[in-house]
């Protein structure tokens, strides 16, 4: 019996992947540990490993292919003395969609579950208790709009009482979030919801020619995650203008010490960073409907431009770390992000982040927070600029940071007080050498 | 001392830590496990075992002395009171050594030894452990279960001195049997030594200060109960307090006020099972986010105290004060720090069990209950009278009681009192963790003849369709 090899879970939460790329060819022998293929997840490209010997007997998921389902059989293995006759009567490899592939049809992930027959779906079937049923009936609520969250994914009663509306303190925040569209009859909401199809997006560009770029697994993330960030987070701004003219003298005379330490600005304003959630605590928090979280430590993600969109890897602990170890750390955490060669563990998670689009000459923005961080800070380009002195015009090299705060957690004067901190250090960039 | 580190530390090696310490290991965690006294914990030891071994031989000797009803005879029926109090402790000891070897097999290291929180170095949890006063080990995790359980709660002017006045403990050790006693408390550890001596033939007398017996139970079965234990000839008082006791060389004389009357009663011994407190002491709370409330750890439905990486479980922390409840949110802290999704603990669906005589079972809530939480209720009764099964074995003392909610039909609660209902109660139990509503359990085959049969008529019954009634 030929083995059969699954479209691996990379992290708890993921469901499914793209096939990147296959490493080893049909026929190809495999050894444990051996690396079969590539697959792409929701923002790392990650290697699949071998877990037992044989001969890679089959391809069943061509490279390329988008969407594949956690636990769907991607090939098979064959073991000693088996021959690919075996393996030749499994189903025909599934064509990876050609990129320039008229993709006219509606509905097209739809379509595709017809040909799994072995793959575990659960189908148009609903999973919910009898209770849930017999409450939802009484509610009026709609089963297939509900959520389970139930032992592998059932619908329980809670998640009637919270589809309902019904007020149950132990179920409050999946209640609150529906509550304002808690009318009966909205309980179909979601398919209600205007979608973004191509037609209509080409339709309301008044249908002029384009080029289809495919939403990479990352794409749909940033899309997902940063729209909930800009619904659901009241974001405010508050800018500070520093000078750094001392900071980029400093920075100049460490880097000329020491043979291959390059420090950064943008190392400095990490360092700077962590060191003023240190002393403004308040800041580095986050909402939970619960309570408000105030993390022991300073985990910073920075924003990192790849190829197709951007990661954030973490520096961890921040403040404890010294410009010299951030900033191998970054260099190390950034070659590997381009590659796409991070961990799981290096990419999620922090408390704050930073984004720096100073080095494409950009004077100043405003970034999406990235929950649950509490804040993000947008850094602009270094620049001489006029400023006024002892009531006197001079010039001065500034440059600007905006901090976009989740309101739930951090207030104007809090955040003004990280601010208050964050310029103190950049501008005496001694301070923080310490 | 060098530090050891683990991936999770738990502090008390119960039902409820050596639970938890095991889960962890199946999760590929490596844990120590800090137990000052003995494993399997008071349950084990002192506790649920070692009683269920003593009432069974109570069972026995009240079986004996009913003989006739069933065709036998026999005479000069004895028994030795050291010899139960052995077998009973020779059980315990069977099965903590069964933990000890549980969790070898598992990987678990184990520290003998006091544990105490002593703060935080680079993200881990300090742990130092002492036995004597004298330092053991110290100890780093990233995370700590502290599951250091509870003790009995002392009775001002009724302090247990081992002798005249007993605990629990002192109570399951016995080195002659009394001639008459006086139980202070008609929880369940109170019930369960009154129904004990009793059916050894002790005169015993139960003092509640709560309108009735067993009090966390549906209002019917206490007052079955109460009828039940007074025609078996315990005395039973409630609304009763004991306002003094005098002792004397070899005994002691309570004064009981109940009602406004006093009585005066003189027994050999007395039994105090008021409650619990919670072993908050000496295990390094000061200084930390974890709070008490009435001796009690408070921590939230996945069992976190509030300070990082701290959990707490079990009798130290809120009620039910269960083993079986211990062990469950033992194993909701472990898969919590794991990061897999946990459900958090419903009370409503935590059995609870009394092994007098007749014994008594229930979960969720009580008809008073339930009404007093807005729902309109059908309820639902079948007595063992009516049961073939129980009319065969003897055993025609029992009730079964189904509280549903009258719009959705959900088991709110089930109350039971009877022969085997502690076995029993676990359908319903299964039943209601899986959310089924009357109709489920309709439908429901039971088997003929078994005891659980009335469990389905009591369903029926709240519909007014019960048929052997």
């Amino acid at each position: 019996m030929p083995i059969d090899i699954l479209m691996p879970a990379l992290s708890p939460t993921m469901t499914e992947g793209n096939l990147a790329k296959w490493i080893k060819k049909e026929g190809d022998a495999v050894k444990a540990g051996d690396v079969l293929c590539e697959i792409e997840t929701d923002k790392a490209t990650m290697e699949v490993e071998a877990v037992e010997e044989g001969t890679l007997g089959k391809i069943i998921v061509a490279e390329g292919t988008q969407g594949v389902k956690v636990n769907e059989v991607i090939a098979l293995l064959l073991e000693e003395g088996e021959s690919a006759d075996a393996a030749a009567k499994a189903p025909a490899p599934k064509a990876a969609p050609a990129p320039e592939a008229p993709k006219t049809e509606p509905a097209k992930a739809e379509a595709a579950p017809a040909p799994k027959p072995a793959a575990v779906d659960h189908g148009d079937r609903v999973f919910a208790t009898p209770l849930a049923r017999r409450m939802a009936e009484q509610a009026g609520v709609d089963l297939a709009g509900v959520k389970g969250t139930g032992p592998n994914g059932r619908i329980v009663k809670a998640d009637i009482e919270a589809a309902a509306g019904k007020p149950k303190p132990a179920a409050a925040p999946v209640a609150a979030a529906e509550a304002p569209k808690a009318a009966p009859a909205a309980a179909a909401a979601p398919a209600a919801a205007v979608a973004l199809t191509k037609e209509r997006v080409v339709a309301l560009a008044g249908n002029i020619p384009y080029t289809e770029i495919p939403n990479t697994s990352m794409r749909k993330v940033i899309a997902k995650r940063l729209t909930e960030a800009k619904q659901t987070v009241p974001h405010f701004y508050l800018t500070v203008e520093c000078e750094i003219d001392q900071l980029l003298k400093i920075r100049a005379e460490l880097n000329g010490r020491t043979e291959g330490l390059k420090i950064s600005v943008n190392d400095f304003v990490i360092r700077a960073s962590a060191l003023a959630l240190k002393k403004v605590p308040a800041a580095n928090a986050s909402w939970s409907d619960d309570v408000i979280l105030q993390w022991s430590q300073a985990d910073i993600a920075v924003a990192v431009a790849i190829d197709g969109g951007l990661i954030t890897p973490i520096i961890k602990q921040a403040e404890g770390k010294g410009l010299a170890t951030i900033s191998s750390e970054m260099r190390d955490l950034g070659a590997r992000a381009k590659a796409g060669k991070l961990k799981l563990e290096e990419f999620q998670g922090g408390t704050f982040s930073i984004s720096n689009l100073g080095m494409f000459g950009i004077k100043e923005f405003s970034a999406v927070i990235n929950p649950p961080h509490g804040a993000i800070l947008a850094v602009g380009a270094g620049e001489q600029r006029p400023v006024v002195k002892n009531g006197a015009l001079a010039i001065a090299t500034v440059m600007s940071c905006t901090l976009s705060v989740d309101h739930r957690v951090v207030d104007g004067a809090v955040g003004a007080a990280f601010l208050k901190a964050f310029k103190g250090l950049i501008e005496d960039p001694l301070s923080m050498l310490l | 001392m060098a530090e050891q580190n683990f991936d999770l530390i738990v502090v008390g090696g119960g039902p409820g830590g050596y639970v938890a310490a095991i889960r962890a290991a199946q999760l590929k965690m490596n844990v120590a496990l800090v137990e000052r006294e003995h494993l399997g914990g008071i349950c084990l030891n002192w506790g649920c075992i070692p009683t269920k071994a003593l009432l069974r031989t109570s069972e026995i000797n009240h079986l004996l002395h009913h003989l006739d009803a069933y065709g036998f005879k026999a005479e000069n029926v004895s028994f030795d009171i050291a010899k139960i109090v052995d077998r009973s402790r020779k059980v315990a000891n069977q099965l903590s050594g069964g933990v000890k070897h549980l969790l070898k097999k598992n990987k678990v290291t184990v520290f003998d030894g006091s544990a105490k929180l002593d703060g935080v170095a680079g993200g881990n949890r300090k742990i130092k452990v002492e036995k004597d006063g004298k330092p053991v080990a110290d100890l780093t995790a990233k995370n700590v279960i502290l599951a250091t359980g509870a003790r009995a709660r002392q009775a001002p002017g009724m302090e247990g001195d081992g002798k005249l006045i007993w605990t629990y403990k002192d109570a399951m050790v016995p080195k002659e049997l009394p001639k008459s006693l006086l139980v202070v408390g008609s929880g369940a550890i109170g019930i369960e030594f009154a129904s004990f001596y009793h059916n050894l033939g002790v005169d015993v007398t139960v003092v509640e200060m709560m309108d009735r017996v067993l009090p966390v139970e549906d209002e019917e079965i206490s007052a079955f109960a109460k009828k039940s234990f007074e025609k078996q000839g315990l005395k039973i008082r409630t609304s009763a307090t004991v306002k003094d006791v005098k002792k004397a060389a070899n005994s002691v004389t309570a004064t009981i006020e109940a009602g406004g009357k006093t009585e005066s009663i003189t027994v050999d011994r007395v039994i105090v099972a008021i409650g619990i407190v919670g072993n908050v002491e000496g295990i390094g709370l000061e200084g930390t986010k974890i709070k008490v409330e009435k001796t009690h750890v408070v921590a939230d439905g996945h069992l976190y105290t509030g300070e990082p990486g701290v959990y707490a479980i079990g009798d130290l922390v809120g009620p039910p004060w269960l083993a079986h409840k211990a062990s469950h949110e033992g194993i909701i802290a472990v898969e919590t720090i794991a990061g897999m999704k946990t459900h958090a603990m419903d009370v409503t669906n935590i059995p609870g069990c009394t092994y007098c005589m007749p014994q008594v079972a229930s979960v969720g809530l009580t008809e008073a209950k339930a009404k007093a939480a807005g729902h309109e209720v059908k309820v639902g009764r079948f007595p063992y009278i009516g049961n073939g099964k129980a009319i065969a074995m003897g055993e025609t003392e029992g009730l079964i009681k189904t509280v549903f909610d009258a719009k959705t039909g959900e088991l709110l609660g089930a109350h039971m009192i009877g022969a085997e209902v502690t076995e029993l109660i676990q359908g319903y139990v299964v039943a209601k963790n899986l959310e089924t509503t009357e109709a489920q359990l309709m439908e429901t085959i039971f088997a003929h003849p078994t005891l659980s049969e009335m469990m389905h008529e009591s369903v029926l019954d709240a519909y007014g369709r019960a048929i052997h009634f």
